[in-house]
């Protein structure tokens, strides 16, 4: 394959790339005044590449290191679409805490272009490139509050123990690499079909728990509550959403394109990641007061639900793991964006005690707010219920009805905290005082995430469907 | 007529619309919004109520299969599919009845929020008779959860002291059941890839999986029934509810555990129902006698009624697992009746609630000397919860006694000891409450029945009469379908 093939195929990728370094140029010799003309370019960038491609060619190229097949197009879309949500809501809210650099779109594009290199790592060195790339700058995006000492405590923490996690998922590779004898996950492939020996397998592992860092599964989500709780709310809208679906897919296709030798040894430890998740999401979140602390425990559980998809080891599971993070991504975005539009005084509203009697004073937060929560829950007819319809289906139909039986069971404690919310919100008494006029972008985002989590969900089934059964087409070789 | 289930199903929600509006075009002015808010519930409910009345009236009896079947594609995992039975349509309409009642209820007595109450309460029927109509798994169970969130809202907003503990109570002991449920609904998807319920009536699944499979709908039904020993968030819940609450969770709620051992467990897991109905003959008898005995012991109205109905409920499980036409019909029949009388008591307690502000039994005493004709209505559905001949009451217990005794003489011979238990309580309740000297002074000026209370009595007098005197009202419209369905069970376990 000759370079310029190779280049068509990875075209969203390089005008990220060349376009970030550009505006880059741009915000260094203008200044800080250039920020809403930076933010404006780097999300007309990320839809131009989210088009590009939803539409464009499919293919390999460099040796197999990029893949861009369905499964890469279907992520990509999405986490680049979300990614220019990202900057919809985080530009105009530093710019109302006075904090307004030009860098916080560039950055938000570079991390964006680390999780396309994720979705379409083709070999072990794409794939650290690619996690690299995204965890770097979003290490600064949780520092972007840099005179804030929580924020700034929040990004030296996800920072150490991001290098830590690195580098367990580097040494995972490097064991994979010495075993297997190839980087490339084809050639990985091969060479475990035979049966897979001790060395590679304990890579594996490695491997895994360097992934189950980045998309936060317990035991290895000691980051999370922290980060959430310090980093600037809107960081924190863009960090809980796009990076997840990239370490999804990633996590998707080293171990299916990878090792579908060794699906019975990968499922085991899945399971258990899975299992650890969603029973710790559930239980830890009890005892939350902070509702981005509280958010932070419900991704680990909804993180559990989601690998619980992969666990079922089967393309149907694949396909179950797409829906579930299509449609979780639109519910966190949606909530967080709620605490974005909510303030009181000028401070921000992130405690349970501030929203009590909330229906009264912003009735329409207040739904959506109710909305995401019941959505989180699981209950029907919200999006987050056929999230999990998706999943534990999949999970059933591999025949592990005990999986299931957990994940079920466990999303019935973890509803005692989004009930929690739901009583503070509409049964406490009147509100402590009243709230300020919430921004535009922030109702706008909220209220049409919350029209997507209801109503809008059950007919668009019929259209989601079948582009994540596209999408896991790529993993057939699972089957 | 296609698409009439539909229309029954989703016209409360014109209703919510209609609220919507008003609250946005009346700004700040309170008292057009709560009197709007009222109105439109109501005339919404009785055009509910006139639409299931259309749809019953239509409907052919003769038919044992589902009637007014919708079915639109969705998605690979459910279908949107509607239809009704000679068993379903009778709950639609007990559903569209209670309704108009439930709202009226509440026309004095909630007095904040009223237009949310209101909205709760539209999207409650919507939901409530969503889920006797649905055809497809996937639909029944959103229906049939989502229920809980108006629910929730109800004990939880417009509740008594303790209300938050028992929304919470409510909330999540259905919650545990139904997600059990919702495991066995994927995995039946799974087997037989469909939803649709007619279909998955004729799928056999293998015995084994039955087994799971029945616990796991087990675990959903007896709970929302309720049957012992889970029954423990029913008086809590109905203690806190607002009157209009209670009624609609005893009326219409509870029958959904029933409704569900009816459409799923019977039909769908014969093999693993013969082999469980040791077991809900046990409970049932536990039900009856042990709920009759600590219903005698409570301090409080409600919580005794309450009580009062997981013992009824216990006739009713026993009835569906006799698997015999008299049985079945007549735990179909106990439950109608039972929506009546109960939904009856319920709006008894809550006319001396609404005046006294408490529902403990030893305030009262000696209200027939002031209340006369409140004395005769609440005596009236006091005797058709002991089973009066004469009352609905009397029809439900008796068929199902009789249809269980073919089946199990025992169960029989402790569940009957049941009506007297019944009496036992029903009538102290009664003598300790309206007869007897005045001694209460603040009892002096209670005032008797309005023209409001009595239009809502009214019917529920005559259902209940009519329905006493009259079964076949209820037995001639479900005998085609619980003919069948006793038919088919019979045939696919041999007997």
């Amino acid at each position: 394959m000759d370079l310029s093939s190779a280049l068509s195929i990875a075209w969203p990728e390089l005008i990220l790339a060349l376009g970030a370094l550009a505006l880059l140029v741009l915000g260094a010799f203008a200044g800080d005044k250039s920020t809403k003309l930076v933010a404006v370019g780097a999300g007309v960038l990320l839809l131009i590449a989210a088009l590009i491609t939803a539409l464009g060619p499919l293919g390999s190229a460099f040796h197999g290191g990029f893949v861009q097949d369905q499964a890469a197009a279907f992520s990509k879309a999405i986490i680049y679409v979300v990614s220019a949500v990202g900057i919809l809501l985080g530009t105009p809210w530093l710019k109302r805490v006075g904090n307004a650099r030009f860098e916080y779109p560039i950055l938000i594009v570079l991390s964006a272009l680390g999780m396309g290199m994720m979705a379409s790592a083709g070999d072990l060195i794409a794939l650290y490139v690619g996690i690299e790339l995204m965890s770097l700058a979003a290490y600064v995006l949780a520092a972007f509050q840099r005179d804030d000492a929580r924020s700034s405590e929040a990004g030296l923490k996800y920072f150490i123990l991001g290098a830590l996690s690195s580098g367990i998922l580097l040494y995972g590779a490097s064991l994979i690499y010495g075993f297997a004898g190839s980087t490339k996950f084809v050639e990985i492939a091969a060479a475990v079909q035979t049966g897979a020996g001790t060395g590679v397998i304990f890579g594996l592992v490695f491997l895994m728990c360097g992934l189950a860092f980045k998309v936060s599964a317990a035991p290895f989500h000691m980051w999370t509550p922290d980060v959430y709780e310090g980093a600037p709310t809107a960081v924190v809208a863009f960090l809980t959403a796009a990076p997840k679906l990239a370490a999804m897919v990633l996590f998707a296709r080293v171990l299916a394109s990878g090792f579908p030798g060794a699906v019975e040894q990968w499922r085991q430890v899945l399971i258990a990641i899975a299992v650890i998740s969603m029973l710790w999401g559930a239980f830890a979140g009890l005892a939350q007061k902070n509702l981005k602390r509280l958010w932070a425990y419900s991704s680990i559980a909804n993180v559990g639900y989601a690998l619980v998809g992969l666990s079922a080891g089967t393309p149907e599971g694949v396909q179950s793991m797409f829906e579930f993070m299509a449609l979780y991504m639109v519910d966190v975005t949606g909530f967080f964006a709620c605490l974005i539009a909510l303030k009181r005084a000028g401070r921000a509203m992130e405690t349970f005690d501030d929203m009590a009697g909330l229906v009264r004073e912003r009735p329409g937060i207040a739904l959506a707010m109710t909305a995401f929560s019941l959505s989180a829950l699981g209950l029907p007819p919200f999006s987050g219920f056929w999230a999990k319809f998706f999943v534990f289906k999949a999970v059933n139909d591999a025949g592990l009805y005990w999986l299931s039986a957990v994940g079920l069971l466990s999303s019935v404690v973890a509803a005692f905290y989004y009930l929690r919310l739901i009583k503070t919100i509409w049964f406490d008494a009147l509100p402590a005082g009243p709230t300020d006029r919430s921004p535009v972008e922030a109702r706008g985002v909220a209220f049409a995430a919350a029209l997507f989590s209801f109503p809008v969900a059950m007919p668009a089934l019929a259209l989601l469907e079948p582009l994540a059964r596209r999408a896991a087409t790529a993993f057939l070789g699972l089957s | 007529m296609s698409g009439i289930l539909s229309l029954v199903t989703f016209f409360p929600l014109v209703g919510v619309a209609a609220i919507l509006l008003v609250r946005q075009f009346a700004g700040n002015d309170q008292a057009t919004i709560k009197r709007n808010a009222r109105w439109i519930a109501l005339v919404t409910t009785l055009g509910t109520l006139l639409l299931s009345i259309i749809l019953i009236a239509r409907f052919d009896q003769a038919q044992s299969g589902y009637q007014f079947v919708e079915r639109i594609a969705w998605f690979s995992g459910a279908t949107y599919s509607m239809g009704v039975d000679g068993i379903s349509v009778l709950f639609v309409v007990l559903t569209a009845f209670l309704m108009p009642l439930a709202i009226a209820a509440s026309w004095e007595s909630i007095q904040d929020r009223v237009a949310e109450y209101m909205i709760a309460f539209l999207v409650l029927e919507c939901l409530m008779i969503g889920v006797f109509c649905a055809l497809d798994l996937v639909v029944f169970y959103i229906f049939f959860e989502g229920g809980l969130i108006p629910m929730f809202l109800i004990i939880g907003i417009w509740g008594g002291k303790n209300r938050l503990y028992a929304a919470y109570k409510f909330f999540l002991y259905t919650l545990a059941g139904s997600v059990l449920m919702l495991a066995a609904i994927l995995t039946m998807i799974g087997l037989a890839k469909t939803s649709y319920i007619p279909d998955l009536q004729a799928y056999h699944f293998a015995p084994a999986m039955q087994i799971w499979l029945w616990l796991a709908f087990f675990a959903s039904f007896a709970v929302k029934m309720p049957m012992w020993p889970v029954h423990t968030w029913l008086p809590d819940a109905h203690v806190e509810a607002p009157t209009a609450g209670s009624v609609i969770l005893a009326g219409i709620m509870l029958k959904m555990g029933g409704y569900g051992f009816l459409r799923f467990s019977l039909p769908m897991f014969p093999a693993a129902s013969v082999y469980f109905t040791p077991l809900v003959f046990a409970l049932s008898v536990i039900a009856i006698i042990y709920t009759s005995l600590v219903a005698f012991r409570q301090t409080d109205i409600k919580k005794l009624i309450a009580y009062s109905s997981v013992a009824h409920m216990g006739f009713v499980t026993m009835g569906i697992f006799s698997g015999n036409l008299q049985g079945v019909q007549g735990a179909v029949f106990q439950m109608i009746s039972h929506g009546v009388i109960s939904g009856a008591l319920f709006l008894c307690v809550g006319v001396i609630y609404d005046r006294m502000h408490t529902r403990e039994i030893a305030f009262y005493g000696g209200l027939a000397n002031r209340m006369p004709w409140y004395a005769a209505v609440f005596m009236l559905f006091t005797m058709g919860n002991v089973g009066l001949p004469g009352t609905s009451g009397f029809v439900g217990e008796m068929l199902t006694l009789t249809g269980t005794y073919s089946a199990s003489t025992w169960t029989v011979l402790f569940a009957a000891t049941g009506v007297i238990l019944s009496a036992v309580y029903a009538l102290s309740l009664y003598r300790r409450v309206v007869f007897g000297e005045l001694v209460n002074p603040r009892l002096n000026a209670i005032t008797d029945l309005g023209l409001r209370e009595v239009a809502i009595f009214s019917p529920l007098i005559v259902g209940a009469l009519v329905l006493g005197v009259y079964p076949r009202f209820v037995t001639d419209v479900t005998a085609a379908s619980v003919g069948h369905l006793v038919e088919a069970w019979r045939l696919s376990v041999g007997g």
